[in-house]
């Protein structure tokens, strides 16, 4: 009965978002010319190559126009992480087993991530640093970090990274966030605004604070993924 | 000459997977029993939300919204780049998505380290 009255449901919700979206021509070209900045879209086609000497537009969008935006959004991050934190917080009563699984990995995956750690961390590395020239960026190349690590917690029972470790490199990476928005606000107009010399396009260094943001989203979020795994899959100890 | 073209079949079928996603996801979540089977099924209507969003922002003949030298000598040869705002979007909307699935998981092992269980229709705090 239940299923009769859902698959109903869905039916229902089905049908009115497929008559709506059928109305939106797919590939239709909303855009217009860029060069006449008709809407918004058309506004940072035009503006980002030559104001911000940043190639990948995507980047420019999510850490200059809509900076304070994604500064919230790494903060959501971290609100995640803490929460986490806190809702999984418990003290083992005496004598309780941990709740970890006590088989140890195989050899293959053992020897293979020793084999693919570093090259992992290297990627996730190269992704944030080219994250205003190529696809990619601070919050890819920081879930590649972690999942890196992720690799080493279930090969190696004891790999432990050290939550201390974690939240100073956090810290630091938020500071530098944040500093820079003030600095922009001191030398400039507005939070955030570019306030060091761009560059040419298409240069490792280019695009002013573009990239030293996404190094430090970078490394933000790989602690704070990191973080994350490590409260899921390890079980905290007080004695 | 068929009188259906390609736009139509392109938009029916990337239109119609996107919401079939959020569709399946729905379904997920409301007739599951299991919670870990419904975070996946909210995960599952993210992914159809995101599929949608990128969907609305393509541009026939487009190419990533890029300035490399490549993207350049694309849009020399007549592509158009795709709208950016979409994927800006989505991409602020992936990290939200997976912020609501850490902290979902994280309840439903607290949940299960409280009952025991993580079947909803075994919980027993929750018959009246």
């Amino acid at each position: 009965m239940k299923k009769v009255l859902v698959i109903l449901m869905l039916a229902v919700i089905g049908y009115s978002l497929g008559t709506s979206f059928s109305t939106i021509k797919f590939g239709e070209n909303r855009i217009g010319d860029p060069k006449e900045e008709k809407n918004v879209a058309a506004y940072y086609l035009n503006r980002t190559p030559d104001e911000l000497s940043v190639a990948n537009v995507i980047t420019a969008i999510v850490v200059n126009y809509r900076g304070f935006d994604t500064l919230g959004e790494v903060s959501v991050l971290f609100l995640a992480a803490t929460g986490l934190g806190s809702i999984l917080y418990r003290r083992r009563k005496k004598g309780e087993h941990p709740e970890v699984i006590t088989k140890p990995a195989s050899q293959l995956l053992q020897s293979g991530s020793k084999l693919i750690y570093p090259a992992i961390l290297v990627l996730g590395a190269y992704v944030f640093i080219h994250g205003h020239l190529t696809p990619g960026g601070g919050f890819q190349g920081g879930a590649i970090i972690a999942t890196g690590l992720l690799l080493m917690m279930m090969a190696y029972k004891d790999f432990e990274i050290r939550h201390n470790v974690l939240t100073w490199v956090e810290s630091i990476a938020g500071i530098t966030f944040v500093s820079l928005g003030l600095t922009g606000l001191i030398y400039g107009k507005t939070f955030l605004e570019n306030f060091l010399p761009t560059g040419n396009i298409n240069d490792v260094v280019s695009g002013g604070i573009i990239p030293i943001i996404y190094i430090a989203v970078g490394f933000k979020v790989a602690a704070e993924l990191a973080g994350v795994l490590e409260t899921l899959l390890s079980n905290k100890e007080n004695d | 000459m068929s009188s259906i073209d390609y736009n139509q079949i392109m938009s029916i079928g990337i239109y119609g997977s996107a919401i079939g996603l959020i569709l399946i996801g729905l379904y997920a979540v409301l007739m599951k029993k299991h919670l870990t089977k419904i975070v996946i099924g909210l995960s599952i209507i993210d992914a159809g939300i995101h599929l949608l969003f990128v969907a609305i922002g393509y541009i026939d003949n487009g190419t990533a919204p890029i300035f490399s030298p490549k993207g350049l000598e694309m849009m020399a040869a007549g592509k158009t780049m795709v709208d950016p705002v979409p994927q800006a979007l989505v991409l602020t909307a992936i990290v939200i998505g997976f912020g609501v699935t850490a902290v979902a998981l994280s309840l439903v092992i607290r949940l299960y380290r409280h009952n025991k269980t993580a079947r909803i229709d075994q919980i027993k705090s929750l018959k009246w």
